[in-house]
């Protein structure tokens, strides 16, 4: 149920700027990989390029390969939205369907797959939340809308819908910006008990967060504004945080950057 | 700021971050010449209102007292003779059922329109049909009914003999003529003309749907027109109810290209192909000129009729939109 990614040689443009150029990476099934660097240097339009999210802003283009299984997923006969419900995603900011009820936005995703039986989205929705650690706080009130909940709730609940759908890899942009230590410490037990079933992909700025929760981390940056983002060094999070071989990983983590 | 004028200046000492007594609110400040010339404006609306009703009322009792018909259940409008009879039955009916004719014809085409011109169309494509249906929108009621009268009834009568010879055992198709104004040409012109009202302003409500919530829908996998039912749509809800009530509002006071195009007889029928039909806003146009005093009360009269229908039909639209609006917490 987890898939493994290679990036071979991505480049995204929007319009003519390139923002990430020749992006090389292998990640690994079953596991979580931190991408971290600074602002602007491309992290997020990386993370979009891996479920083809990207090319959904116009005049965005994305170059390279990227390989799920071994399967290029910018083959042109590739369904999209075949792509995108194998990756899943969260965004920076909770953004559940405010029309939507907590019990609705989480089967959104499974609608949308033609699953039509009350029994087999009751049976999800109930999987998802508790997978996401939810369940216990919204049992009593699925019908209640989702945007009435907690940011912490709402992201959860986004996390929900997101893997009710049973994707392969999960992508997450920030996903505890937006949050307090507490519900981003639910999100962090969350992040490792998922990993258990699929490959995590999350980008943030907290490098405790990142050496918490990650195996493996990515530090891309840029060197000028208006130049691209690259992949500065890629290793285990263990060795990215104790003893870079890159010295301006160093400075980054260290704060010395800039 | 030096920090020597930090300490001195009388404004420290007295604002929020200085030491002293905290300063009076003032009575007359910008917020409450503000506050009063909003209240004023709010209550103007009121006051023209109700000025408007009290008018209608006052002016329409007299004729209410000739008539020697029911009002509400006659449909002819002889409103001129003597005795005065005449009934709002058959017009009232008439600019309902075109009014509602027109909205099923406009609104799927007008959404049709928006959310291509937002979701579907190239940029450039896009803001060249925005501009030529907001151009549709600038064409006086006038021209639509003269086009109506004059030209656009030829194709509509075609249209009506190919309704009636395919479908003719449905009611609405019965009349096998002759074709010409009709409450299909009425129907059909009024249509065109809400068409762009009720286009632009539903494509300002689906430019509104936040981006993060069309980007969740495509995540999980959404084609285009799955993410438009899921996010596009159901957040835009309210609007699109306030645009086709606007686009109704239009329809339902709309006078002069009625009156070019519909028939002008006074009868309730289905009938929508032979000559037929009629309307409020219409009949008092063709009749005001030569009305005598008890008939221009009496247009009046209608005119009161149209004034509440139109105020049920907007507080219809409020209760839909509120009703919505409590279940996002106020997200739509
Ligand atoms: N929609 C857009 N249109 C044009 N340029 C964009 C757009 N989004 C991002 N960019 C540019 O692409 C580059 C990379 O942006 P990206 O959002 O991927 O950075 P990031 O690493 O995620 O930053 P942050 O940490 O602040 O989220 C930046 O220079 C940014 O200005
Ligand atoms: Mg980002």
């Amino acid at each position: 149920m987890a898939k493994r990614i290679e990036a071979v040689n991505v480049s995204a443009y929007y319009g003519s700027f390139r923002a990430i150029d020749n992006i090389t990476m292998a990640i690994e099934p079953k596991s979580v990989t931190a991408l971290i660097g600074p602002s602007g240097c491309g992290k997020s339009t990386f993370l979009r390029s891996i479920n083809r999210m990207h090319e959904v802003l116009p005049g965005a283009k994305v170059g390279g390969q990227l390989l799920i299984d071994g399967q290029n997923i910018y083959d042109r006969d590739i369904d999209v939205t075949a792509v995108r419900r194998m990756i899943g995603m969260v965004f920076q900011r909770p953004n559940p369907f405010p029309t939507m009820s907590i019990y609705e936005n989480v089967v959104a995703g499974l609608r949308l797959n033609g699953v039509r039986k009350k029994s087999l989205l009751d049976a999800a929705c109930e999987k998802a939340l508790r997978g996401a650690n939810l369940w216990n706080e919204v049992k009593d009130r699925l019908n209640r809308p989702g945007a009435g909940l907690s940011g912490g709730q709402q992201q959860r609940l986004c996390i929900a819908r997101t893997i009710a759908v049973e994707p392969q890899v999960v992508l997450m942009d920030e996903p505890c910006s937006a949050l307090d230590p507490i519900s981003t410490l639910a999100i962090e037990d969350l992040i490792a008990e998922l990993k258990n079933e699929y490959t995590i992909v999350i980008v943030t700025h907290n490098m405790q967060q990142a050496a918490r929760v990650s195996d493996r981390t990515g530090f891309f940056s840029i060197d000028k504004t208006g130049e691209p983002g690259r992949l500065i060094e890629y290793d285990d999070t263990a060795k990215i945080f104790t003893n870079p071989s890159v010295k301006r990983t160093e400075d980054y983590i260290t704060g010395r950057f800039g | 700021m030096s920090h020597t004028s930090l300490t001195t200046t009388p404004v420290d000492a007295q604002g929020a971050g200085g030491g002293g007594a905290l300063p009076r609110g003032r009575r007359f400040g910008a917020e409450t010449v503000f506050r009063g010339a909003a209240t004023a404006a709010g209550s103007m609306v009121l006051v023209i209102i109700v000025a408007i009703a009290i008018f209608l009322i006052v002016k329409a009792i007299p004729s209410l007292r000739a008539d020697h018909e029911s009002f509400f259940t006659y449909q002819q409008w002889f409103a001129d003779s003597s005795p005065a009879k005449f009934g709002i039955a058959a017009i009232a009916f008439g600019t309902v059922l075109t009014s509602a004719l027109a909205l099923l014809m406009a609104v799927p085409v007008a959404l049709g329109i928006a959310l291509c011109l937002t979701h579907y169309a190239h940029r450039r494509v896009a803001s060249v049909l925005g501009f030529f249906v907001d151009l549709l929108a600038a064409v006086p009621s006038v021209v639509f009914g003269l086009w109506g009268r004059d030209y656009f009834y030829r194709p509509v009568s075609d249209f009506a003999k190919w309704l009636h010879d395919n479908f003719g055992w449905i009611p609405l198709f019965g009349s096998n003529g002759p074709y010409g104004r009709s409450i299909l040409l009425g129907s059909i012109v009024l249509a065109i003309m809400v068409l762009p009202i009720v286009t632009s302003l539903s494509r300002e409500v689906f430019l509104q749907t936040p981006t993060q919530n069309e980007e969740a829908a495509l995540a999980l996998g959404a084609t285009k027109w799955e993410m438009i039912r899921t996010a596009v749509l159901p957040y835009g809800r309210p609007g699109i109810i306030a645009a086709v009530m606007l686009g109704l509002g239009r329809a339902l006071g709309e006078t002069i290209a009625l009156a070019l195009t519909l028939g002008a007889v006074y009868n309730v029928s289905f009938d929508l192909l032979g000559p037929g039909g009629n309307t409020i806003a219409a009949n008092i146009a063709l009749k005001f000129g030569e009305a005598n005093p008890t008939g221009r009360s009496a247009l009046i009269a209608s005119g009161l009729v149209l004034f509440a229908i139109t105020l049920v039909v907007n507080m219809t639209a409020r209760a839909i939109v509120y009703r919505r609006r409590e279940f996002t917490g106020g997200a739509a």
